[in-house]
């Protein structure tokens, strides 16, 4: 079932007469299509659980509607709504065992959707099979591992087959390893059963590696929305741009004068749509081709052998964003007795945004598919 | 460090002392008295040893008396206040506005003095030259007759007792299971609330579980409290409570010692001892249910 925010805000009113209202989500509207993992992505702070919890219904929106296909769930309690929610903390009950937190969901349907016993532990069975912990059925969440915990609250949430399944945090309570694992469980899982799923991050691999889709989000406002690839290649903003990327992408303040795209004094491209501007250049890691006469030039610092690629870390004058990584592939001999290091720019790695808001100023950029 | 360490003991002599001379030695000394007949404590002397005692105090029939009452009170109160104290705990903690006003309205009889409370109960049971007392008033309002609490029918002076007993009691529990409900995380009950479970079966399944260790914790201790009842019963009926039908086991232990008719130190020990196992059988059982009822 697809999901639509339509100019959904949410607002905390202040404790004190001094502070402002906080806008936890504002004027967000966005279609979460059916049958994708869409991941919500943002610093933390910026309303993506709250725009979670708000779909849940746990959360009422003071403004804006929700709808779950065409249906409005806008004035819906939670309970009415058959959401499946994942905790950050899980939020297993601590005194039923495994194969009871799973069933407890089944055991509240009422009226037509009622099943009998037998039915109940077989949809049990068969959801706990998925998630694989049908061996694990008899114990307490405190005999569980932190990831078998995740799945058995996966199953809770799964196991009434809800229209759309929220995930807040999911993999932020495991460690790094079984991070890994679990993200490619729940896209399996995921993609097993065909259910809408939403889950929120603060970690951009998390986001990109196992999404259909994107959101990112800043202090409450939708940022850019798209596939995780598009939305890394295409920012429309600075902080999208700063926000995705291992390593960060790098910054430096710039200038356009007739035409020509300046770094300091450096030249890095000609023949622009635009005139003259003050703006911020970003550059992606895999921009850089190592050159010796390229027109980019840094001041050496080291270099870091990975096998696969060589990272180039350097200084420039201009730059706001503290070292340049630039990941160059293994084939490149950096001389590393030498004071500086010169690139030419893949242009399509090089973004250029307005200085003052941060927009993308594509007509300072150089296209080669236009 | 070596367990058997001298210094080990040294470290424990005082509190060892303290407690041997003020916990052990009397404890020890009333399980022998029990057994004595006719101790004196004048001369320190004795007719024998034996189960005389036990014998006497059992078929004393003001002991049984008390025996009775004893049970009826802890049957009737240790249940009533701790279900009691759930719902105004739940409701308490389910209302938004006036809550800390209504919280200290509940806990006031907590911190008021015992001589008050009688006081108010005087005026609500007692009857004087000008009237009945306010719920007789009430009950006369509404068309029946005047009952006498004090020195009336055994059922009333029960009720009386019953009454008290529970609004003393009362605020304790009230205040143990608002914080017990208050340390119950939210998100379980989000969690519920998203798999739409409703608002019974959210309270009877995850709540009171949650909550389970407080409310045994608030059984047990009830029913110790209300097992060694004594002072209630003095400050509603008078110290002569055989005379009122009204004495607890712990009073009559005081009224051998000490009463009008007391002076018997062996019968008074004797019945110390059969409260006590009654206390401990009862503490017994209630661990036994609760490993089986009680989670975490």
């Amino acid at each position: 079932m697809n999901v639509t925010l339509k100019n959904v805000t949410k607002k905390f009113p202040s404790r004190t007469k001094n502070t402002p209202d906080v806008y936890a989500v504002n004027d967000f509207t966005l279609e979460f299509p059916d049958g994708k993992l869409i991941a919500l992505l943002g610093p933390s702070g910026c309303g993506k659980s709250t725009t979670l919890n708000l779909i849940s219904g746990l959360l009422k929106v003071t403004d804006g509607k929700v709808l779950f296909g065409d249906e409005d769930v806008t004035d819906l309690a939670a309970e009415k709504r058959g959401v499946g929610l994942v905790f950050q903390n899980y939020a297993l009950y601590p005194h039923l065992t495994v194969r009871q937190n799973i069933l407890f969901p089944l055991q509240n349907l009422k009226g037509k959707e009622k099943m009998s016993k037998s039915q109940m532990n077989e949809k049990a069975e068969n959801i706990a099979r998925l998630v694989q912990v049908d061996n694990l059925m008899d114990r307490k969440p405190s005999e569980l591992s932190g990831g078998q915990q995740q799945r058995v609250a996966i199953a809770r949430a799964l196991v009434k087959m809800p229209k759309v399944l929220l995930l807040d945090e999911p993999l932020s309570n495991l460690d790094a390893r079984l991070r890994l694992q679990t993200r490619e469980e729940i896209r399996r899982i995921q993609k097993e059963t065909g259910i809408t799923t939403l889950f929120v991050t603060h970690d951009q691999d998390e986001a990109m590696s196992i999404s259909d889709m994107i959101v990112v989000m800043k202090d409450g406002v939708l940022q850019q929305t798209g596939l995780p690839q598009e939305v890394y290649d295409n920012p429309e903003n600075l902080f999208v741009a700063q926000f995705l990327g291992t390593p960060p992408i790098s910054t430096f303040d710039g200038e356009v004068r007739n035409g020509t795209l300046y770094i300091g004094d450096d030249v890095v491209f000609e023949g622009l749509s635009c005139q003259e501007k003050k703006v911020t250049v970003g550059i992606r890691p895999e921009g850089y081709v190592l050159k010796e006469n390229g027109a980019f030039r840094c001041s050496l610092k080291r270099v870091e052998v990975m096998g696969r690629d060589i990272t180039v870390i350097s200084e420039n004058e201009n730059c706001n964003s503290g070292e340049i990584r630039s990941i160059i592939g293994s084939d490149n001999k950096v001389d590393v007795t030498k004071e500086w290091v010169c690139f030419d720019l893949k242009p399509e790695k090089v973004y250029v945004f307005d200085r003052e808001s941060g927009k993308r100023l594509r007509e300072a950029e150089v296209r080669s598919n236009g | 460090m070596d367990k058997k360490s001298p210094k080990a003991l040294l470290y424990l002599l005082p509190s060892l002392l303290f407690l041997g001379a003020f916990l052990v030695y009397p404890l020890v000394d009333v399980f022998v008295y029990s057994f004595e007949e006719g101790f004196n404590f004048a001369s320190g002397t004795s007719f024998g040893t034996g189960l005389y005692n036990y014998s006497y105090v059992l078929h004393d029939p003001y002991f049984l008396q008390a025996l009775k009452n004893t049970f009826i009170l802890v049957i009737i109160t240790v249940p009533l206040s701790t279900i009691l104290a759930l719902v105004i705990a739940v409701g308490l903690s389910s209302i938004k506005t006036l809550k800390n006003l209504f919280q200290t309205v509940y806990f006031l009889p907590y911190v008021t003095n015992t001589l008050a409370v009688g006081l108010v109960f005087m005026i609500l049971f007692k009857p004087t030259a000008y009237s009945d007392g306010l719920v007789n008033l009430l009950i006369n309002l509404f068309g029946g007759q005047s009952v006498d609490f004090i020195s009336g029918p055994y059922w009333a002076k029960m009720f009386v007792l019953c009454f008290y007993t529970i609004w003393v009691v009362m605020p304790f529990k009230v205040l143990i299971l608002t914080s017990a409900l208050a340390s119950v995380n939210k998100d379980y009950y989000n969690a519920a609330r998203v798999d739409g479970t409703g608002k019974a079966r959210t309270f009877f399944r995850i709540t009171l579980p949650m909550i389970s260790p407080m409310i045994f914790y608030l059984v047990i201790t009830g029913f110790i409290g209300a097992f060694k009842a004594y002072s209630d019963a003095v400050a509603l009926f008078g110290t002569d409570l055989n005379a009122a039908g009204m004495n607890t086991i712990v009073g009559y232990v005081y009224d051998m010692l000490y009463g009008n008719s007391g002076g018997y130190p062996s019968y008074a020990s004797a019945a110390a001892i059969i409260l006590f196992a009654i206390v401990l059988t009862v503490t017994c059982i209630n661990l036994a249910v609760s490993k089986k009822n009680v989670h975490y």
